[in-house]
């Protein structure tokens, strides 16, 4: 027990902060950030895995997150027949010539020795198969694009659950990191970071400019939901009830029958989009847990001490006979699974793919630093480290703005330095965070919630 | 005649822009692998940096302006540049001291200090956002073209016209003036000898007496002075927007590792590379294909390799292949 009090303090803690915005700002606003830090806590159990566990540095998370996007859109939305009628076989035929290409590409690797020979071979098959895909994509890509514009103009997805997806963005992210850890994990450590960086911007810019894919950067919104809609559940007769039941007390207070309906209507509303986030607090939550568990079993297991035995000293653990490179990958595809998944939970929770939001600053830097704040190769820690940045991020403008106001209270409203810094409250939520990581890395580089070794 | 309108074309819309992107990639490059070499860390504040002293170049541009000064058909902006580098050498000693020093004295590994880059980094953009603000601002006045293209059309009688800007004169021979002065000090002198004894070899330079406080001091001087000339050129060419520079790190980055890390000379090619391959292959070459080619075999498609939209696809696909296939770069640069 004594082992964990650190651990339920600082949990409890990070549940007060939250009880309190929803007390003072209000409940749907604390709702939000809870899904928000358990989308980001799922994000950095995956970086916590890579980094944690066996030492790679992967700051390709925001190309993992779009893939994962990008999935709930392939798997949720609705085909659309004109545009595969139009376009389908060509793009089918491109599908098949990449398949194609991949695999004579293995089939030379396999069975022709290492020359210049090869190395030509596998240059013309790129540059053929890549001008074959030029001709037969381009008039088709065209033609998908030109399919009503402005509200489809791509291929649409399978029509599936929603929730199917989140498997779904966690393979396609699996698959990048597959491809990723065989080009890039034999570099050092700083090389990593930068190439996977470059990678992930590769990703995201090729989900942007191919617009029959997911539509690019005009977005794709109305996506499935997993939890009822709030104007359903404005109009279904039993939440009404509840509502009602719920907040009796202040309802007897209304002088007049129309003044009731009044405030009724008004709590329906806010209770309405309270009940939607809930819905997807649950979930996130159930994905959380079930992560956790997982990750705490592997771990402590055989498997667990061998990663760390190779991210504390690989030489040692290849001499005892360990396959450095392939558990290497394998942590690397199985880190970045995770963050796919935790990708499609957040274009889910939001119901809307943005291509243009993916930046390398929100989803790749504050999600180191949430691994490092939280604490690396702490399971817990990590997941904390994504509630309290998280929080801080969203937080640190009202917080800033009121330390403004404070300092500033004997200056008059107009006053210059006051407006220009009232304006630019939003920007020191990177001050906040950028001192939070240079504070925690200078004294207290393990972490808030250190990595914690069980000795048998 | 139709020859010689194609180069011009050639010329106008791939030489000439690629030629001064690639000086200001050049001038970010040589800062991001001074930083590396000496300090032996990858520094991820690096387009902040340049934004950070492009800040002052804008804001004294402003006041200049307002109390009348001007240089004449140049722009003002390079009047600023010397208090610019002062106040950017200053923040950089300061990030030094508070934040860098104590993880070198600990002798921590390089990926700790590029972790430590990225707090700086945020803090840094923090304090240009606050300072500045996010928005677009364009700080170039006096003249704007040295050659129009009508004058050009004029003068020669050509179909074509050739373009150039000032200030894409400017940034070229501002770079080759830089880092000629940087070549020399670091080949002649006694004190870039020093330095770069320092990148080869650390413990034998500390053998030799050579004072690794001053190196460290004269290595932040001369990245301040890179990465202030390298932003406001690149601010003046096109505008000054924080989040542009941010972006800017990642092809300075693939520049700086494809000619080869921790390689002065190198990461100077590496800009040239980057940029010619970012616009030669985004690059329609219809018009100049209608000129060398017979009229039966002209293009009725852009030819047009790839959109414009993947130029920054472009120099990461470079370096990932350089990473593959010659992990050291292009020039023989540290050992990955």
């Amino acid at each position: 027990m004594r082992n964990y009090l650190n651990i339920i303090i600082a949990y409890s803690i990070m549940m007060l902060l939250i009880i309190l915005v929803g007390i003072f700002q209000s409940w749907s606003i604390a709702l939000t950030i809870f899904n928000y830090c358990m989308i980001s806590a799922v994000m950095t159990l995956g970086a916590n895995i890579q980094w944690g566990y066996a030492g790679l540095i992967n700051f390709g998370i925001m190309g993992y997150t779009a893939l994962g996007g990008l999935a709930v859109v392939l798997v949720s939305v609705a085909p659309v027949p004109e545009a595969w009628s139009v376009g389908g076989v060509n793009m089918m035929t491109c599908l098949g010539i990449v398949i194609l290409m991949i695999f004579s590409t293995r089939y030379i690797l396999k069975n022709i020795q290492k020359s210049k020979k090869r190395n030509y071979l596998i240059a013309g098959i790129i540059i053929v198969g890549l001008i074959l895909i030029k001709i037969i994509a381009g008039p088709a890509i065209e033609q998908i694009e030109a399919v009503d514009p402005a509200k489809t103009g791509f291929l649409g997805g399978l029509g599936l659950p929603v929730l199917f997806s989140w498997i779904v963005g966690g393979l396609f992210a699996a698959g990048l990191a597959f491809i990723v850890g065989k080009v890039a994990l034999g570099l050092r450590a700083d090389y990593l970071a930068i190439a996977t960086l470059l990678i992930a911007e590769i990703v995201v810019s090729i989900i942007k400019h191919e617009d029959w894919l997911a539509r690019g950067v005009k977005n794709v919104i109305g996506l499935k939901r997993p939890a009822p809609y709030e104007i359903d559940l404005q109009t279904s007769p039993w939440f009404i009830n509840l509502v009602e039941k719920f907040h009796s007390a202040k309802l007897d207070l209304a002088n007049s029958l129309s003044e009731r309906q009044d405030i009724l209507n008004q709590l329906v509303i806010d209770a309405s989009s309270v009940y939607v986030k809930l819905c997807f607090a649950g979930m996130f939550l159930v994905v959380v847990i079930i992560l956790l568990i997982i990750t705490q079993k592997a771990l402590y297991s055989p498997w667990g001490r061998m990663m760390r035995a190779i991210r504390d000293n690989e030489e040692a653990a290849s001499a005892m006979g360990k396959n450095v490179v392939k558990q290497h990958l394998f942590i690397f595809i199985l880190g970045s699974a995770i963050v796919g998944i935790a990708g499609a939970m957040m274009v889910t929770n939001d119901g809307l793919f943005t291509p243009g939001s993916y930046r390398p600053m929100r989803y790749t830097f504050v999600i180191w630093v949430m691994v490092i704040v939280g604490g690396t190769g702490n399971n817990f820690g990590a997941i904390l480290g994504g509630f309290v940045v998280w929080f801080l991020w969203v937080e640190a403008a009202p917080i800033a703005l009121f330390f403004i106001n404070l300092f500033t209270a004997h200056l008059p409203e107009t006053n210059e330095i006051k407006v220009h810094l009232t304006n630019s409250a939003p920007y020191f939520r990177f001050l906040l965070v950028g001192i939070g990581l240079l504070l925690i890395m200078r004294f207290r580089p393990q972490g808030i919630i250190p990595e914690k070794i069980i000795k048998q | 005649m139709d020859l010689i309108n194609a180069v011009i074309v050639l010329l106008n819309y791939t030489i000439i822009p690629a030629l001064t992107y690639g000086s200001q990639l050049a001038l970010g490059a040589i800062f991001v692998t001074l930083i590396y070499g000496i300090l032996r860390f990858a520094n991820f504040a690096t387009g902040d940096m340049m934004s950070f002293g492009t800040m002052f170049a804008v804001l004294l541009t402003y006041y200049f302006q307002s109390i009348g000064i001007s240089f004449g058909f140049l722009p003002t902006a390079l009047l600023t540049i010397p208090f610019a580098i002062f106040m950017m050498i200053l923040y950089m000693l300061l990030i030094d001291q508070t934040v860098f020093k104590y993880y070198r004295i600990k002798k921590s590994p390089p990926v700790q200090l590029a972790m430590v880059s990225v707090g700086v980094m945020f803090v840094t953009q923090a304090v240009i956002r606050i300072i500045i603000g996010p928005t677009d601002r364009r700080f170039l006045d006096g003249e704007k073209f040295i050659l129009k293209a009508t004058e050009f059309k004029e003068m020669t009688g050509l179909a074509e016209g050739l373009t150039i800007k000032s200030t894409q004169m400017i940034t070229i021979v501002v770079t080759i003036i830089v880092v000629a002065i940087m070549f020399w000090f670091l080949n002649k002198t006694k004190t870039g000898t020093s330095m770069r004894a320092y990148s080869d070899n650390e413990d034998l330079a500390l053998l030799s007496g050579i004072d690794p406080k001053k190196v460290v001091l004269i290595t932040w001087i001369i990245a301040g002075i890179l990465a202030t000339i390298g932003g406001i050129l690149y601010g003046l060419d096109k505008s000054y927007r924080p989040f542009v520079y941010f972006n800017n790190m990642l092809p300075i980055f693939a520049a700086a590792i494809v000619g080869g890390i921790g390689n002065p000379y190198g990461a100077f090619f590496g800009g040239y590379v980057i940029a010619f391959a970012e616009i030669f292959l985004t690059y329609a070459y219809k018009r100049f294909l209608v000129y060398i080619l017979p009229e039966s075999l002209e293009p009725n498609s852009l030819m047009q390799l790839l959109s414009t939209d993947y130029k920054f696809a472009i120099s990461f696909s470079i370096l990932v292949i350089v990473l593959i296939f010659r992990p050291s770069g292009i020039f023989e640069g540290k050992r990955i």
